[in-house]
């Protein structure tokens, strides 16, 4: 049903979509309006007057203003078009499993460019560099670079840049001489194509694509030294493409007989310097993002944007300087990544890769749509099968024949060799891609006579490597028994397996007199901690936790999910009572009194609850509770969040506290925190306070709260603020407080007994059962004043006259009160049985546990 | 090859070495020269202070209990023969000597865990304990964290692995819990020549 909806949706924007171009006509025709190039988006705002003809002669209400809009309405509307291509794909999940993503959108490109084709008669939409290089490509290769597992890629740096560079000259040689040699045998008929030439086609072949290998791979879960190895080469022998490009593109100017020795040692040297300088621009903006990041503390909101500004200024740069802006932006991303990550706000870390993610897999299924659109176009085909053939032929073999001899070179030396089914993988997936197409396209027309042969032949190895290499990847995959991906599990005990092995082979290297590659990586993890954490991390991120810890809390994180879940899958909210919560609550309030608003402590009484079950049992080891908890795992928490902060949202609405003030959700454009008002949070802690002390003393003395006790009570929470803070501080909650007349057990009793105080929350007239009675104000007034003489016999926790006056007003204290209530009424509930009127009696002549209790109406 | 045997007449059982092993005479010869330099004293053994010599070792956090390692119970001394019989774990796990011998070659899989486990296992009851487990953690750890915090971290480590519950990891369940880790891969070392 879905599917069908989404299909006449995407029917609408085909129809939206040829109204575009009809009414695009005309501009079409102009030829001073480039309208495929969507970047300029400096539209003449001259046109709009020519649209109205001539002086106005009464005022319009509402005009027709195409051509004011037009640009970046066509850019966003082909947004539009190629992220509904990818949601009716991605809706058919039996397809997607045997034909890649990238194929299919390549196919959808095939269908748009037919309806632009029938509705324009010319192909008015393609793949343009400009577009392509500048806008396109930059974020998927900083997602790449910001996402690259370090560890792996430099450990296997070496055999990546072998193939990057000696394979990559290699494909672009062997093809441009072989195709070169079938011309001279005649295989190809009379095309006008010279050596040069073809070594120039060779080169733009001869580089595989990071996007169409990140597209195919990722569907093909392989190993990830495999995964690796190809992947690396895509990003970084953009390098040599570029300068094998551009040499051979100067040699076609030149001409065969200007070329000499000089000329290719210049090259020789270009590369070097395209290159190392290329990575070198993306090193320096990547350490001056960690630098930055380091100060943006006060502009939370915009943090995550400098990620994507300094990213796209180093490709930029680069580009400038006529160096690699490929592997300058990787550079950039895989150099900051570890240092942002620390310094910036967990927030904006989630903002950073979502945003990465949403950027980069938007424009790579651009890429692929208008790969597709730009084949249906006349203009660039010109059929020669002996020349589309043989270099299918050759592309192919070449990459073969290259990968095998590199890495039977490489497994002389490689500790764990990469076995027959590897290489064979790693020669299938020398996927081409858009990148070949966009240097295609940048050929010149007045040198290269057979630009339209070359960029349609380009098309087809494009679409043969992606589509039919990209169907068969999967099959051959599981026909050749290649080790997959194991699905990394989370074991703590694995971890820490990972963390001996470290040390263990670095010593043994030491030992048997070795420097390998555990020595490098030790002396660098040293370096890199001493001096660029020094300089890269602001101090409180420096302070890092080891990795054994991230899975900790991540595996904590789990077990209080499943936790929670249970929780709520019994209808109780018991466990944002119980008695871990009040840690947090105290440490909240001790922390950062001001700052605290309502929703927070909700929201971290789920948190801390539920992320220290191990420790529940022990009641002292709670306060050695790591605070980091507390923070860690918020950002993974969203999902299980929403329903659990409105579930506690509306019950402390309900019963906590009514705000007096309207306004809290106010627009800021600076602030995601709405009720930060310290005023208000002072009226909800003071209120809180006096309904308690109320409830208290309601229950406790038998009086009805009289307005003079409530008038000293609030006098009394300005004074022993301070005394109270200090109080939590040391930690003395019995000791330093010797108005308490508690004894040790019984406060003990109090909050660790939260299990049975359950059995008696079923009350009538409170909405939700599992809610602790002691939050509702109203109900302590139910117990009438005859029977206060009953209580304050049994009252074995009755604070004295002293303690009265002045109760010290801390959170953690008050939190001790609740449950000393209730326990204390619930032992001498059967002596109020008979007396209590009818408002009371209902709640104690309940069943005392209603199990389960009905499930909250919000989950 | 030929020329590299007389070079190793004067290690002594050179060639069982290599045969049991698996390391080449040139490997033999290199890890020879390096235990004459640890043997600061020429006593034929290397005792726990010429490994405590070792500049690179002093940093390394859980170094005592790779020099526990390398020296069998009761003794203070490993000679030649015992020191490259422990590095022989350390070789990347060769498929096709595997098949030749029928025993089974210091650098299995089976054996390199059973080198691991040893590192936790110090008093070789065939166990680990949870305080040879905390210990562990604190020797990696202690900078970092506080004892609190490494102690809960054990008992969830103890949580995965200790399948029957009896608060000690026995060698089958240790080697069941890393059965995703690849360690032939993680536990091999290049060997120059």
């Amino acid at each position: 049903m879905a599917a069908l909806r989404q299909s006449t949706l995407c029917f609408y924007v085909f129809c939206l979509l040829m109204w575009v171009c009809q009414a695009n006509e005309p501009a079409v025709h102009d030829p001073t309006s480039d309208t495929s190039d969507a970047g300029n988006a400096n539209e003449t705002h001259s046109e709009e007057h020519s649209e109205e003809g001539g002086p106005i002669t009464t005022l319009p209400i509402v005009s027709w203003k195409w051509h004011h809009v037009e640009t970046p309405y066509i850019v966003a509307l082909w947004v539009l078009v190629c992220w509904l291509c990818k949601l009716v794909i991605e809706a058919n999940h039996h397809v997607t499993n045997v034909i890649p993503e990238s194929a299919l959108l390549i196919c959808f490109g095939f269908i748009l460019g037919g309806i632009i084709w029938g509705a324009d008669k010319v192909q008015t939409f393609s793949l343009t560099p400009t577009v392509f290089f500048f806008y396109l490509l930059p974020q998927i290769i900083l997602d790449a670079g910001y996402f690259m597992p370090n560890k792996l890629f430099f450990s296997n740096l070496g055999g990546i840049l072998i193939h990057a560079i000696i394979g990559t000259c290699w494909n672009a040689a062997t093809v441009g001489l072989s195709l070169w040699g079938c011309h001279v045998g005649g295989a190809m008929g009379d095309i006008d194509i010279g050596l040069l030439q073809y070594l120039l086609y060779g080169s733009l072949l001869s580089a595989v694509d990071p996007v169409a290998v990140i597209a195919v791979f990722e569907q093909v879960h392989v190993n990830e030294v495999l995964f690796i190895m190809v992947f690396g080469e895509s990003l970084l022998n953009d390098g040599v493409t570029v300068v094998l490009f551009n040499v051979f593109d100067a040699f076609v100017s030149l001409g065969g007989a200007e070329i000499d020795a000089a000329e290719i040692i210049k090259g020789i040297i270009s590369f070097f310097v395209v290159a190392f300088g290329g990575a070198l621009v993306g090193v320096v903006f990547g350490l001056l993002l960690s630098l930055l990041t380091r100060c943006t503390k006060n502009i939370q909101i915009i943090e995550p944007g400098f990620v994507f500004v300094l990213g796209y200024l180093s490709y930029l740069t680069a580009e400038m300087l006529s160096l690699s802006a490929i592997l300058s932006i990787t550079f950039c991303g895989v150099c900051c990544q570890k240092y942002i990550n620390a310094n910036m706000d967990e927030k904006s870390v989630t903002t950073v890769r979502y945003a990465m993610k949403v950027f980069a897999n938007g424009s790579e299924t651009m890429i692929f749509v208008f790969l597709g659109i730009s084949a249906i176009d006349k203009t660039i085909w010109v059929w020669n099968t002996g020349f589309i053939l043989l270099t299918l032929l050759f592309v192919f073999v070449y990459r073969c024949i290259g990968v095998f001899f590199l890495t039977w070179i490489q497994n002389k030396f490689r500790l764990v060799p990469l076995d027959f089914t590897d290489r064979l993988i790693m020669s299938y997936g020398g996927l081409r891609g858009a990148v070949a197409y966009g240097l295609a396209v940048l050929l010149d027309e007045n040198k290269i006579k057979e630009r339209p042969l070359m960029i349609g032949t380009t098309l087809i190895v494009v679409y043969f490597t992606v589509i039919l290499q990209g169907i068969t990847m999967k099959p051959l995959v599981t026909w050749l028994k290649v080790k997959r991906a194991t699905s990394s599990d989370l074991m703590l005990i694995g971890k820490v397996q990972n963390k001996v092995f470290d040390h263990l082979l670095v010593a043994i290297e030491d030992i048997s007199g070795q420097k390998g590659h555990n020595y490098m990586r030790d002396k660098w993890n040293n370096f890199e901690s001493k001096w660029l954490s020094w300089i890269l991390m602001k101090p409180s991120a420096r302070k890092k936790h080891d990795h054994v810890f991230d899975v900790f809390h991540q595996l904590n994180l789990r077990d209080a999910l499943d936790y929670v879940a249970e929780g709520e899958c019994k209808g109780s909210l018991e466990f944002i009572r119980n008695e871990t919560a009040y840690i947090d609550f105290r440490k909240k309030f001790g922390d950062d009194f001001s700052d605290i608003s309502m929703p927070d402590i909700t929201i971290d009484m789920g948190d801390t609850t539920i992320a220290n079950p191990y420790t529940r049992q022990d009641t002292f080891r709670r306060d050695t509770v790591p605070s980091i908890s507390l923070e860690m795992h918020e950002q993974t928490m969203n999902g299980l969040r929403e329903s659990e902060d409105m579930n506690t949202h509306h019950l402390l609405q309900q019963h906590l506290y009514k705000g007096r003030k309207q306004h809290r959700h106010r627009y800021s454009r600076s602030h995601f925190d709405v009720n930060q008002d310290e005023n208000e949070v002072q009226e909800i802690f003071q209120r809180t306070m006096r309904n308690r002390l109320e409830s208290f003393k309601s229950g406790k003395m038998g009086v009805t709260p009289p307005k003079t006790i409530t008038k000293h009570s609030k006098k009394d929470t300005q004074q022993k603020m301070p005394n109270g803070k200090s109080m939590d501080k040391t930690r003395s909650y019995h000791s330093g407080d010797e108005d308490f007349e508690f004894s040790e057990e019984s406060s003990a009793s109090g909050y660790t007994g939260s299990i049975p105080r359950v059995s008696y929350t079923a009350g009538v007239g409170i909405e939700n059962p599992a809610f602790m009675p002691d939050l509702d104000p109203m109900a302590p007034v139910q117990i009438p004043p005859w029977l206060a003489e009953g209580e304050t016999d049994s009252a074995t926790v009755a604070p004295s006259q002293r303690a009265q006056a002045g109760l010290p007003w801390t959170p953690s204290n008050l939190r001790r009160l609740a449950p000393l209530r209730i326990s204390t009424r619930s032992s001498d509930s059967f002596v109020l049985a008979d007396t209590l009127p009818s408002s009371s009696r209902e709640r104690d002549e309940l069943p005392p546990p209603p199990s389960p209790p009905p499930s909250p109406p919000h989950s | 090859m030929g020329s590299n045997k007389s070079t190793l007449q004067h290690i002594p059982n050179a060639e069982e070495l290599m045969e049991e092993t698996g390391f080449s005479a040139a490997h033999i010869q290199r890890l020879y020269d390096r235990f004459q330099l640890l043997d600061r004293d020429q006593m034929g053994g290397l005792r726990n202070e010429d490994f405590e010599a070792i500049p690179e070792l002093v940093t390394n956090p859980i170094k005592d209990r790779i020099i526990g390692a390398f020296l069998s119970p009761g003794k203070d001394m490993v000679d030649f023969p015992s020191f490259v019989r422990v590095l022989a774990h350390f070789q990347p796990t060769n498929s096709k000597r595997s098949k030749t011998s029928s025993q089974e070659q210091y650098n299995s899989p089976t054996r390199k865990l059973q080198f691991v486990f040893q590192l936790y296992d110090q008093d070789r009851d065939g166990k680990i304990s949870k305080t040879e487990m905390l210990q562990v953690l604190q020797e990696m750890l202690r900078m970092e964290e506080t004892d609190e915090q490494l102690q809960s971290v054990m008992e969830k480590a103890f949580q995965e692995a200790d399948l029957d519950q009896d608060d000690a990891i026995s060698f089958d369940e240790f080697k069941k819990s890393l059965e995703k880790l690849d360690i032939s891969e993680k536990m091999s070392i290049g060997f120059l020549c």
